[in-house]
Formats: C-alpha cells, structure tokens, sequence
C-alpha cells in the first residue's frame, strides 16, 4: 500500500512522465537512426547497431578496437566532459527557470549568454595579469559577465514593465543586438587569437593566465578532458536561485507577480520593478553561463555570430523544461542533456552518423513533456490511481505551488 | 533605386508571407511559435526538391541547344513552393495535435519544433551532402531561376525604371507571394470561412455554440500556417541564400513573428511592417552599393569609412538597425495592440 500512495504523489508522476518522455525521445532518435541505416546503402545494419549503441550509452564509450568495434568502459575524461558541458546549460537553464516560474518566457538566455561572455571575456584578456593578481582578474571578470547577463536581460523586463512589450518579441530583438555587438567589440579589440591560421577566434583566456578554480575535480577525474570548478558553481547557484524562489520573501513577490500582476499590484507588491528584477536576476544566471564556460581559459570563442546565436540559450529552454523548471531538477536534467552531447560527439566520431541527432532526441523530448499532463493522465488511468484533484486542468503547469496563494491574503 | 526597391522586396516577401502564416494560427487560436522551426523545414525540402531534380537529370531535359528554357524553370520554381509548402503543413500538424488533440502548452510546443527543425535539418544534410549545408546541384538560383528583362523582350538597356525595378532580375517566386498574400488575405477577412475562423480565435465556446467545429477550424488554422510558413522558408533560400540550406533561417521566422505582432494581427499593417523592415534589413547587406539619390556616390559607405563618422555608422550599425528599429516602433505601438482573444487557450467543448 506504501507503494500505491508513493505513486499517488504528484512529484511521482510528474516524474514519471518525465522518464517517459525521456525514453519515447531515444527510442525516437534509436529509430531514426535505424531507418537511415536501412535505406542509405553505405552505411548498413552494422553502422546502425554501433548507432544505436551509443544512443543509450556514449557516456561509457571508450573508443574502438581494431576490427572497428565500439568498446565500453568507464570513462573518466568522458565524465568530465559531460560536467564541463553540463555547466552552461544548467546556468542557462536556470535562467529560463526563474523566469517561467515569475510568468516570464526567456527566450532572450542566449543574448544574455552572449552578453556575460563578451563582458568576461573582454575583462579576463584586457586587464594585465602583470599588474593585478590573476584571481583577482578571474573576480572582476565573473562580476562583469555577470552584470552584463543582468543589464541584458533587464532590457527586455524594462520593456516589458513600462511599455507593455511582450518580454519574448523583446527578448528576440535584444538576442540579435547582443549577437551584432559583440562582433562589434570584438572586431577592433586586438583580442582576436593570432595563433596558427584561426581567424575570429578570441584568444583563451588561458593565454592571460585566468582560469576557472578546479576545486581538485581534475584530480578527482583524471583525463584530458576540460572539467573545471564551474559545475560546482554552478549547483551553488542552483541551489540559492532554489532558495530564492521558496524561502525568501523577494521570491514569493517575485512569482506573485507572475502568477497574477494586478492581484500582486493590489496586495502591495511593486509589480513593475518584481518584473525588472526577474528578468534581470534571469539574464544575469544566464550571463553566468557564458562566463563559466570561456572562463575556464580552454575554450575558443568564435566572434563573428551576427547571423547565429549560441544554441546554449535553447538548450538551455529544453533544461528548464524537461526539469519542470525546479532549480534543482535542473543540474539533473542539464548533466542528463549534456551525457546525450557527449553521446553525440562519440556518434559522429565513431560512426558514419553526427552528432545532429542528439539534438532531435533533445527536440522529442521537450516536444513530449509540453503535454506531460496528458501523459500523466495516461499513467493514472493505467496504474488505476484514484484522481486527486483538477488534474488535466492545463493551468496546472504554470500556476505556483497553492501554498503561496494562501500566504497572500496575510500579506 | 531601383536595387534599393528590389532588395527591400527580397527581405520583405519571406516575412509578409510567413507573418501571415502566424495570423492564421493566431486567428484561429493557436500561438504558432514555430515558425522559425516551419521556415527551416519548408527551406530545405524546398531545396532538396530542386537538388534531386538536378540529381537525376530532369533539368537537363529542359535544355534545349544550349540554352535554358526559362519559362519551364518557373513551373519548377513554383514546383518546389509547392512541395515545401505541403510538408511545411505536414511538419505544423505536430504543432496542431499536440496543442488542439492534448492541448499541450503551446509556447513550449513551438519552441520544441524551433529546435527540431534544424536539428532533422543538419541531421540529413550531413547526411546527403557531408557537410553543414546542402546546395544545388549543380549552378546557382540566379543562373536558374532568376527571370531577366531581356528575358520578357525588353531590350538590354530600355524599358525605363518601372520595367528595371519590378521586371528585371526577378524571381517568380516574390510575384506569387504578393499575389498568395492578397488572396489569403481575402480569405481571412471577406469570407464565411475566414469568419468563422477567427470567431474560433476570439471565443471558441461562442463558435461552437453556433454549430461550428471549433477543432477543425484549429486544424485548418495550423495547417494553412505551416503551408505558407514552409513555403516562405524556401522562398527564403531561393531569393537571398542562394538556395541553400544549412538548418538556419537567420532568425527569420521570429522577426515575422515580431512583424506580425506589430502588424497588430491585421494583412494591411503586416505588408507595411515588412517592408519597413525588409527596407533596414536590406540596409545592412547592401548600405555599400546603394545609391540613394542617383549622383553616383554610396553615400553610406563614405560615411562608414569616414573616421569621426565610421564609429558609428559602420556595418555592424546597420547589422542592429532593424532590430532596433523595430523595437522603438514597437514601443510606440504595443499600447494598442490587440491580440486574438482566446489565443493560446486550449478549446475544451465542456468549459463554458
């Protein structure tokens, strides 16, 4: 019977739903490679079977033998990839998060990326490590891409507060000046990597000696992968973005707002600046993704992205999501979609396929869990689970939780 | 002028066309964010279409002593739209069934085909072609398709402005979306069909209480949306990337999305927003030949290398100017803007 109430659970199912979705995706991406490998004569059953293999499990790939065959093992500098990986898009993640859940839809996280990575950049390369003591330059550099991130994303909340603009056209347009202005800053910076014959490259930020503390992983997962102390920072910031949303006054005015503005407005929140302020804090965790990343001093930056922007912003859309957009669901689901990265650049290693697959996965699964109410339904009806209650009603996904709407009558 | 007047169409045509593609699925109800997702897909189905045509041979028929039978071209260009746009319906029916039949949330829907598209897109490209993007086979569209006024029987430097700028280095395609646009338009606004199609986006429940099947409407709403999205995505390629798909529309579908809102959801104000911002975006790519008042200098790009001058309005300026530009009008505007009222509402017959 403990069983049966321990199903009864609404994080159980929603958790539930989620693994479901997550299985139809690579069931999705296992069948897409095998009809390719049947209809496309040059790359066969075999090809497909080394596909599909490491679909489910590229995490464990360690290379191939001679005869060609895929070998699996436990992999230390796989591990570190994928939490190296798993940094950005956890932050972006983050960012889209704290957004959905103050009733803001951040579609601008990759210009805020942008942003934090310009700002960061720019500072980390600029200031002399002669003169000033290189963690002292990583500070400044983290501070700035994080400011960067904030004032980005506060432009979209500006809008969006005094001028009624919806915050995701706002944030569209603010994506693509973000993406020109950073090849305007970087055009004439003399930061470009003269390196080899790389053009519109930045330089790492290695080459001025800054570079994300390692906090001893390196150690702990040796290997020549490029893992670096931005996963823990990026979980601490999981955690207190966590703490913000649930303990803290500013937080419960924050999704009070979003929930309903003019109640917000009549129980004396200030709505517009609670608007201002998420997307800001929003932009500023996404500008800390970019930061991470191209602060671990082994990261190229390519600058000229006028006609694409950085698909960690997306990705970090599908993180949120899938995670039910909890903070903390979100370093789970974030490692869970950078393992299917790594899956992916082992797919196009090791096989005639690439790693573009991986992203479809990534799409099914984002694309299943937008009706996980549905599929809820459906195990509810096939575990025969007592319905609670209003389950199916489709304001379920974006209300917060009840308790808060209690709270506000006190307030 | 003449090429300012050209190109201005160029950009504009993809977004007219695609930012009433997202009427009619706003109209009906349903919040078409796909349609970024819709344009990648139709572009390359649409050049996949014209590259198998060349693969096995079909176009060499057309030529005839050496030279291209241009009239047939146009059958072929008008070909691809045509297949573009019915696998573009066919790519926004996910859109449809999931927001209509499991009235799923629809933002997140769109935004989970924005990342399908190109991932399906780049997964077969690399595929078919063993790199990011999938050309023609063989040539390029201008050489194909473009219809010049020799062409029509003009002489080579007669015909006056009039047959230079709207008769001369053409592609079909721009006259069929006018066309296409004024007809929908119609549609939409002076037909019983087009009534009872926004009476869904309005008040669903008021719809279905007069007897009108809210879901099919929905459904015809999502399907003529990725019809007219697929194929503004191929006219896309065709007329500025040079028919060419690599799984990146440049942000297109979503500036048609901003078009349309700042259109206010109405055919007239969407045909003047994109050519206000088909006018900036051509600024960007051409600011170095345009000649704006006939004297011979390129005004712009004397100022661009001018040194006081040049700091400002230099490329990556005129790169911004459209977003800007739309983001100031949308500041002016937005106050009056008026969405369809039940949009991104999921229709349910029993809640009344």
């Amino acid at each position: 019977m403990k069983f049966r109430k321990f199903l009864n659970k609404n994080g159980t199912r929603s958790l539930l739903a989620t693994l479901i979705s997550i299985l139809i995706g690579l069931i999705a991406g296992a069948i897409t490679i095998l009809l390719v490998g049947i209809f496309d004569q040059k790359l066969g059953l075999r090809e497909a079977w080394k596909g599909i293999r490491l679909i489910f499990f590229g995490l464990f790939s360690d290379g191939v033998d001679k005869a060609g065959n895929l070998l699996f093992g436990f992999n230390t500098t796989n591990i570190g990839d994928m939490l190296f990986r798993a940094t950005p898009i956890i932050m972006t993640g983050l960012s889209v998060s704290l957004a959905y859940k103050t009733g803001l839809f951040n579609i601008g996280a990759s210009g805020q990326f942008l942003a934090g990575t310009t700002a960061a950049l720019f500072l980390a390369l600029k200031i002399p490590t002669t003169v000033v003591p290189a963690w002292i330059v990583w500070i400044i550099a983290f501070l700035g891409g994080m400011l960067a991130g904030a004032l980005w994303g506060a432009l979209p909340g500006l809008m969006k507060a005094f001028l009624n603009i919806n915050e995701v056209l706002a944030c569209i347009m603010t994506n693509w000046l973000a993406a020109n202005i950073v090849t305007w800053v970087f055009e004439g910076s003399g930061l470009q990597c003269t390196e080899g014959t790389k053009t519109q490259v930045i330089w790492k930020t290695a080459h001025n000696g800054v570079s994300n503390p390692k906090f001893g992983l390196d150690k702990l997962l040796p290997g020549s992968s490029q893992v670096d102390g931005g996963i823990i920072i990026a979980i601490i910031f999981a955690v207190l973005v966590y703490i913000l949303l649930t303990k803290t006054t500013l937080g419960y005015e924050l999704k009070a707002c979003g929930s309903n503005r003019h109640a917000a407005r009549y129980a004396g929140i200030r709505d517009k600046r609670s608007i201002v302020l998420s997307m800001a804090i929003a932009g500023a965790l996404a500008g800390l993704g970019g930061t991470l990343y191209y602060l671990s001093g082994t990261t190229e930056f390519h600058w000229q992205t006028y006609m694409a922007l950085p698909g960690e912003g997306f990705t970090g859309i599908a993180v949120a999501l899938l995670g039910a957009c909890n903070p903390i669901a979100n370093i789970f689901t974030g490692m869970f979609l950078s393992t299917l990265d790594v899956a992916g650049s082992k797919l196009s290693f090791f096989t005639e396929y690439n790693e573009y697959i991986t992203d479809v996965i990534i799409a099914v699964i984002v694309y299943l869990s937008a009706f996980s109410l549905f599929i809820k339904l459906k195990i509810t009806k096939w575990l025969k689970i007592k319905e609670p209650s209003k389950l199916g009603k489709p304001e379920e996904i974006k209300a917060p939780p009840a308790e808060n709407t209690r709270k506000e009558g006190e307030a | 002028m003449s090429f300012l007047i050209q190109q201005t169409l160029i950009y504009a045509i993809p977004l007219m066309i695609v930012a009433l593609a997202g009427v009619f699925a706003e109209r009906s109800g349903i919040i078409n964010l796909a349609l970024e997702g819709i344009m990648i897909f139709g572009a390359f189905i649409g050049v996949l279409f014209v590259h198998l045509c060349q693969k096995y041979g079909v176009f060499t028929l057309i030529i005839q002593n050496g030279t291209t039978n241009w009239g047939t071209m146009q059958v072929f260009e008008i070909l691809g739209m045509l297949v573009s746009a019915i696998l573009g319906a066919v790519f926004a029916l996910l859109l449809g069934f999931a927001s209509i039949h499991l009235r799923a949330d629809q933002t997140i829907t769109g935004t989970s085909l924005n990342m399908l598209a190109p991932a399906l897109v780049l997964f077969f490209v690399r595929l078919i072609a063993n790199q990011e993007e999938l050309r023609l086979y063989t040539g390029d569209a201008a050489e194909w398709f473009m219809i010049k006024k020799t062409m029509l029987g003009f002489a080579k430097d007669g015909g006056g402005f009039f047959v230079d700028t709207f008769l001369n280095r053409f592609f079909i395609a721009t006259y069929v979306c006018i066309l296409l646009f004024i007809v929908c338009s119609i549609i939409l606004y002076k037909t019983k069909f087009g009534l009872r199609l926004r009476s869904c986006g309005e008040n669903p429940q008021a719809a279905g209480s007069l007897g009108i099947n809210v879901y099919k409407m929905r459904y015809l709403g999502v399907l003529i949306s990725g019809a007219l999205a697929g194929m503004g995505g191929f006219v896309y390629a065709l007329t500025t990337s040079n028919c060419m798909a690599n799984g990146d529309v440049a942000g297109f579908g979503f500036l048609a999305l901003a078009v349309m809102i700042f259109g206010n959801w109405k055919p007239l104000n969407i045909a003047g927003a994109a050519l206000l911002f088909g006018l900036f975006k051509c600024l960007a790519a051409g600011y170095a030949s345009i000649d704006l008042n006939g004297d011979g200098v390129k005004l712009l790009e004397v100022l661009s290398k001018d040194p006081s001058w040049g700091k400002v309005l230099n490329p990556n300026f005129y790169r911004m100017l459209p977003y800007l530009i739309s983001l100031i009008v949308l500041a002016f505007t937005s106050r009056k803007s008026r969405a369809p009222k039940a949009e991104g509402q999921p229709y349910d017959k029993g809640m009344r």
